[in-house]
């Protein structure tokens, strides 16, 4: 039996995936954890602080920067999110994230600490600082799309005073994603129904393939825009605005930018290591 | 309601389109708009919606279709599209539902109620909170039309509401249908939804208007029928074979 169908089989499932990946995020975001129902402006501003918050440790200050994990743990818990959904969608960015210290070794070679006798060099310590600043800043948001819809987090961005030419832009951009994964997802079946055996697509049908995409995901954005028009969109979108932010989600929000506050300014790992030395 | 007085129109240089087209159609009439393809009834139906530039001669209401009155124009007319798919961009039904009344100025909670009120009188309620993209077709054109009555349109504009649909969605398409009290403009392939859903029929051949009259009378007209490339709806028509050589056997 030819392997051909198998094959094709796997590759539909590919984009399928990502089609279902692109929409599992929207899911994520409905659900109803006191998260979730939180304002949007709120975690919007909190994941902003914590970041600012994370990326501004100096880069040998690997223990203070450590308890900053207590945010997304604490997030995920409340939230219902898994984890591993959250490293699942990330799978991608996260290396690269990760690689962005990896010379620093290389470079700064000075012994900085030691455990027990092994000595660590600084940039051991700065590489690791990098590499979790980078992940906690990436969980962070991956936090807040996971959930907040959208629409919550272009209302809030508007409330921002952020342009609505630039958010209307960010919110058809994450709609159009999907429109141009389910093009690809039909042409990339019509291709390998007509080619079976083959493995992805030729070289030489690169150009008409991506021409083709480009061709159909215009039509239908234009259908779409169309759509729009007639439903007496002009422009702004009236963002899903969501309820007043209730003194609740405003004493969330102070809670938390206290307590990052507080671990950027204080090394609190090592204050209580003091404690028991 | 909806009036093209001497319409002519051409995508291209030279082609014209649409030839002279003139028509009126009264408020509370259900007109099905049909001719073979590329007859020029998606054109009439872009023309009314002002998405294609038009010199005057169409009006809705009373009013020209024409840039400045575009807001207003749109306000009255509600159009389902042929791919729900295109229409309903939202992530959601009932958010897909809430957005021409949001953006025509309604608060929430009078946007929801309509919502509610349009899914009821549909039998829709238990898809208001499903993912557009985990219901089935049928359901799916459901939910558009859904769409554009929460806009509380003076007139529907449907492009080929019946296609791709099995016979049970087909039947509940066209009872909701038929259960709309506001003008209708039905443009379709399919004679027998026609037959079963419009009052009067507007036969377009060529980008000229080939007949205008009762459905009754031009959907049996078997002859100028097939001299505009269609068929006897088939109920009408009775069962069919097609042999080979292209002779149809009944």
């Amino acid at each position: 039996m030819s392997l051909a169908p198998v094959v094709r089989k796997m590759r539909m499932n590919n984009i399928s995936a990502a089609q279902t990946e692109l929409r599992e995020m929207d899911a994520l975001a409905a659900q109803a954890s006191p998260i979730h129902r939180l304002h949007p402006l709120v975690k919007l501003l909190v994941t902003l602080a914590y970041i600012v918050c994370v990326v501004s440790f100096p880069k040998y200050q690997l223990s203070g920067l450590a308890v900053m994990v207590l945010y997304p743990v604490v997030m995920f818990q409340v939230s219902g999110i898994p984890v591993r959904t959250c490293f699942h969608k990330l799978r991608v960015v996260l290396p690269l994230v990760c690689a962005v210290g990896l010379l620093n070794p290389f470079f700064d070679r000075a012994p900085l600490l030691y455990v027990g006798t092994v000595a660590v060099s600084g940039g051991v310590v700065s590489m690791a600082t990098l590499m979790l600043k980078g992940m906690f800043a990436l969980m962070a948001s991956f936090l807040l799309i996971a959930t907040t819809t959208i629409d919550a987090l272009c209302a809030a961005l508007r409330k921002l005073h952020v342009p609505g030419l630039l958010v209307t832009l960010l919110l058809l951009t994450y709609r159009y994603i999907s429109v141009m994964v389910g093009e690809v997802a039909v042409m990339t079946d019509a291709y390998h129904l007509r080619a079976p055996g083959q493995k992805g697509i030729q070289i030489s049908a690169w150009g008409s393939f991506l021409g083709q995409l480009l061709l159909r995901s215009m039509d239908r954005a234009e259908e779409l825009y169309q759509s729009m028009q007639l439903r007496g969109f002009c422009g702004e979108f009236y963002y899903a605005d969501p309820a007043p932010c209730t003194a609740g989600a405003v004493a969330y929000g102070l809670i938390c930018a206290g307590l990052f506050l507080t671990a950027r300014l204080f090394d609190l790992p090592q204050l209580l290591g003091n404690l028991f030395v | 309601m909806l009036t093209f007085q001497n319409v002519s129109f051409s995508y291209e240089t030279g082609v014209p389109v649409l030839k002279n087209v003139s028509f009126s159609i009264g408020r509370g009439e259900t007109v099905g708009l049909i001719g073979a393809n590329g007859a020029g009834k998606s054109t009439i139906m872009k023309l009314l919606l002002g998405l294609l530039p038009c010199e005057g001669g169409v009006t809705v209401d009373g009013v020209a279709v024409n840039k400045k009155n575009l807001p207003l124009i749109r306000k009255k007319l509600g159009f389902v599209l042929q791919n729900s798919d295109n229409q309903m961009f939202m992530p959601t039904v009932y958010e897909d539902m809430m957005f021409a009344p949001r953006n025509y100025g309604l608060s929430r909670e009078e946007a929801e109620a309509r919502v509610d009120r349009v899914l009821e009188q549909l039998g829709l309620t238990e898809l208001k909170h499903r993912y557009n993209h985990k219901i089935s077709g049928g359901e799916k054109r459901m939910a558009a039309i859904a769409t554009i009555l929460a806009m509380e349109p003076e007139a529907i504009l449907m492009d080929e509401p019946s296609t791709a649909l099995d016979p049970v969605n087909r039947r509940t398409v066209i009872r909701a249908i038929n259960g709309l009290p506001m003008t209708k403009l039905i443009a379709s392939h399919d004679l027998d939804m026609i037959l079963d859903t419009c009052d009067r029929v507007l036969l377009v051949s060529r980008g000229e208007i080939a007949a205008d009259g009762p459905a009754d009378e031009i959907l049996r007209d078997r002859a100028l029928l097939e001299a505009n490339r269609m068929e006897l709806p088939f109920c009408l028509a009775g069962p069919s074979r097609e042999r080979p050589g292209g002779h149809i056997e009944r």
